[in-house]
């Protein structure tokens, strides 16, 4: 066996280009797939035009100056605007294609602000969208920023709102000073001292004074109004916010997307490179005629698959490695699991090996079996990543089932558990036993090979 | 070598059927048949590279040299590298000796360092056989040498198996060939040994007025092929 790894050695070293491919090109793949799955899209290009008057986006909410332009500020944080003078300019920017969408903020939407802020009635202040359709994919982004940064703007206004309504209530139970304008600072009383007054004045009254009964209501109704109002503080803030998220993780682990991404990138890379090369090995010894010559006595069945397991698996685990290594110094993971990764790499190489062999030994041309290692494994990628809930129960059942049956799904599962932390071994028994199986398949491929 | 019986089956249609013969040491033996006669089958059986259904051959794989018809060698590795590589997995004692050896029984010492893939379809074929002969083998099988080869390199190769000084066990379509290079010849047809004997004996069985092919051809058509 020792001859024959030399042998495909030197073939390997021969063949500059097939190993450049066998490298660039699953690592370029496996970038890709790790970008695509850890960053969303840029910042899209949207248009915006505030046609509010200079000096009119200011409103007065119990005596603060809020500025609504502060609020839409918040929407830049996620597009990147063109700033125009014109609804017209804005839209016909989205017409040219230079941006995805526009945002227009009305004459008026100060002034219905105001009105509405002010319980002034008419309708609440309108913020006109315009979206270019041709990429349903940007559009439905830039719908979901825009929608959820105005959900923001929203809240961060009504929490303006509240927080002086609030203010209010404070002086109505506990006294205080409130600003008027033109008047200046107005003395509030409140509730809990006109109780106290009304109190001090009722103790001064005969037992049988008229009086004593009214005052005594009146006293009544400034506790209970004081205890209530004091409870509305917490109701309104429940209004700004009516609902709170508890996030709780049932399966699974936490991981960063960043790292996942990372065991994604390296799991497409570990597979492409053994499939592709342990396949093509095998179906080149018999396109070369090799085969017969070599199994008649002079090397077993057996041990000419295992040569090209280790091979492959190998080579694989030194390109995976060194890309580990790479897109550690970025993402910043665990130097000290190294032996984890280690062994998942050689667990997914293994697996992913026999798969490979058992295509080379089912197609006999490398070209065939190229073909088929990535008709194969393409589709496999993308069933390990369909995440449950996201389709029908029975069919995502039936797709775990098809994941379970190729070294990918447990690779990832195992790589992930390496780099991020979590249980290897279930995994790693996994990808043994498919070594065992893709293994038996290409053993009984190679009788008729 | 001795066949007894021989048997290959392939579902429902017999590649070989009982088919029996010896071969004597240093003997030149063609096998000819026309397409799907079993030549190769027969003499991939006799090489150790197929198991027969049923029958048994008397050599071990180790025994023969086997040279099949497309030349059996890595197109990426150099002539040197080739003979080097079998020499090993063949176990041989002295691997370089007898790797300078063939180079220079092959007259290919001059290509040794070139890629197999670059040499010319003669030059390949030498390879092929040198690489047949590295066990030093009582004997070698020879899965239509010649096919593939212009006249020249034809020439050439017979002439390279000639001195050759084993016992030589080789198929052809070519009947002049059978005729020229073989002490005896095997006609199979459909899978049948048909006839057992010198090429001189097969013309004479068929009256002695033809020329060796045309005898060879009434003889297939007397027995029905």
């Amino acid at each position: 066996m020792r001859w024959l790894l030399l042998k495909d050695l030197q073939i390997l070293r021969r063949s500059p280009l097939l190993v450049a491919l066998l490298v660039i090109y699953p690592v370029v793949i496996a970038v890709l797939f790790g970008f695509a799955l850890s960053g969303g899209p840029d910042k899209p290009r949207v248009a915006f035009a505030n046609l509010v008057p200079p000096g009119e986006s200011e409103f007065d909410i119990g005596g603060r100056t809020l500025d609504a332009a502060d609020y839409a500020d918040q929407l830049f944080e996620s597009i990147d605007p063109i700033t125009v003078d014109s609804r017209e300019a804005a839209i016909e920017k989205v017409r040219s294609g230079e941006a995805l969408g526009a945002l227009v903020l009305p004459e008026d939407a100060t002034e219905r602000l105001r009105a509405t802020l002010g319980l002034g009635g008419g309708d609440p202040p309108t913020v006109e969208v315009y979206y270019n359709a041709e990429d349903p994919v940007k559009r439905r982004f830039v719908e979901a920023t825009i929608e959820a940064r105005l959900a923001e703007a929203n809240a961060a206004l009504s929490e303006a709102v509240l927080r002086e309504a609030a203010g209010y209530i404070d002086v109505i139970v506990r006294g205080g000073e409130v600003p008027v304008p033109l008047v200046g600072a107005v003395q509030i009383l409140g509730l809990e001292r006109s109780r106290a007054i009304i109190d001090s004045i009722t103790a001064e009254l005969p037992a049988d004074s008229p009086d004593r009964a009214a005052l005594e209501q009146v006293a009544r109704f400034a506790r209970l109004a004081a205890e209530n109002l004091d409870v509305s503080r917490p109701i309104l803030a429940s209004i700004g916010s009516p609902v709170r998220v508890e996030q709780t993780v049932v399966e699974g682990s936490r991981t960063p997307l960043d790292a996942f991404a990372v065991a994604v990138a390296v799991a497409v890379s570990l597979m492409f490179v053994t499939v592709l090369l342990a396949a093509g090995l095998l179906a080149l010894e018999r396109e070369e005629q090799a085969f017969g010559r070599l199994v008649r006595g002079l090397v077993s069945r057996t041990a000419l698959l295992t040569e090209k397991v280790v091979l492959s698996a190998l080579c694989a685990l030194a390109v995976t490695l060194a890309m580990l290594f790479g897109l550690a110094a970025f993402v910043g993971l665990d130097w000290s699991r190294v032996p984890a990764w280690l062994a998942a790499l050689l667990g997914g190489a293994l697996g992913f090996a026999a798969m490979g062999v058992a295509i080379g030994g089912l197609a006999r041309e490398v070209r065939v079996a190229s073909l088929l290692a990535l008709l194969l494994t393409l589709p496999i990628v993308f069933l390990a990543l369909v995440p449950s809930g996201s389709v029908d129960p029975l069919l995502y059942d039936v797709v775990n089932v098809v994941s379970g049956m190729f070294p990918f799904k447990p690779s990832l599962r195992a790589l992930d558990a390496a780099i991020n932390g979590g249980d290897l071994l279930l995994p790693i028994v996994h990808l043994l036993a498919l070594t065992a199986g893709f293994g038996a398949i290409a053993r009984a491929a190679l009788r008729r090979f | 070598m001795r066949a007894d019986s021989v048997c290959k089956r392939y579902g429902a249609r017999d590649a070989l059927r009982d088919v029996s013969f010896e071969i004597a040491s240093g003997e030149r033996v063609a096998v000819i048949g026309p397409n799907g006669a079993g030549k190769t089958t027969l003499l991939e059986i006799l090489a150790g590279a197929l198991r027969p259904t049923s029958g048994t051959v008397s050599v071990r794989p180790e025994e023969v040299g086997w040279v099949p018809q497309q030349p059996a060698l890595y197109s990426k590795l150099s002539v040197a590298e080739n003979l080097r590589l079998f020499a090993r997995l063949e176990k041989v004692e002295d691997v370089e000796g007898t790797v300078a050896r063939m180079l220079a029984q092959t007259a290919l010492g001059d290509r040794a360092g070139d890629e197999a893939g670059r040499l010319s379809g003669g030059n390949r074929q030498r390879v092929n056989i040198a690489i047949g002969l590295l066990g030093d083998p009582a004997a070698v099988l020879l899965d239509e040498p010649s096919a593939a080869l212009d006249p020249r390199q034809r020439e050439r190769l017979w002439e390279f198996i000639a001195v050759l000084g084993t016992t030589v066990v080789f198929s052809t379509h070519d009947i002049g060939e059978a005729e020229r290079f073989a002490d005896r010849v095997l006609v199979l047809a459909d899978g049948e040994l048909l006839f057992t004997g010198t090429p001189d004996a097969l013309a004479t069985t068929m009256g002695g007025d033809h020329d060796f092919e045309a005898a060879f051809v009434r003889f297939l058509h007397e027995q029905g092929h």
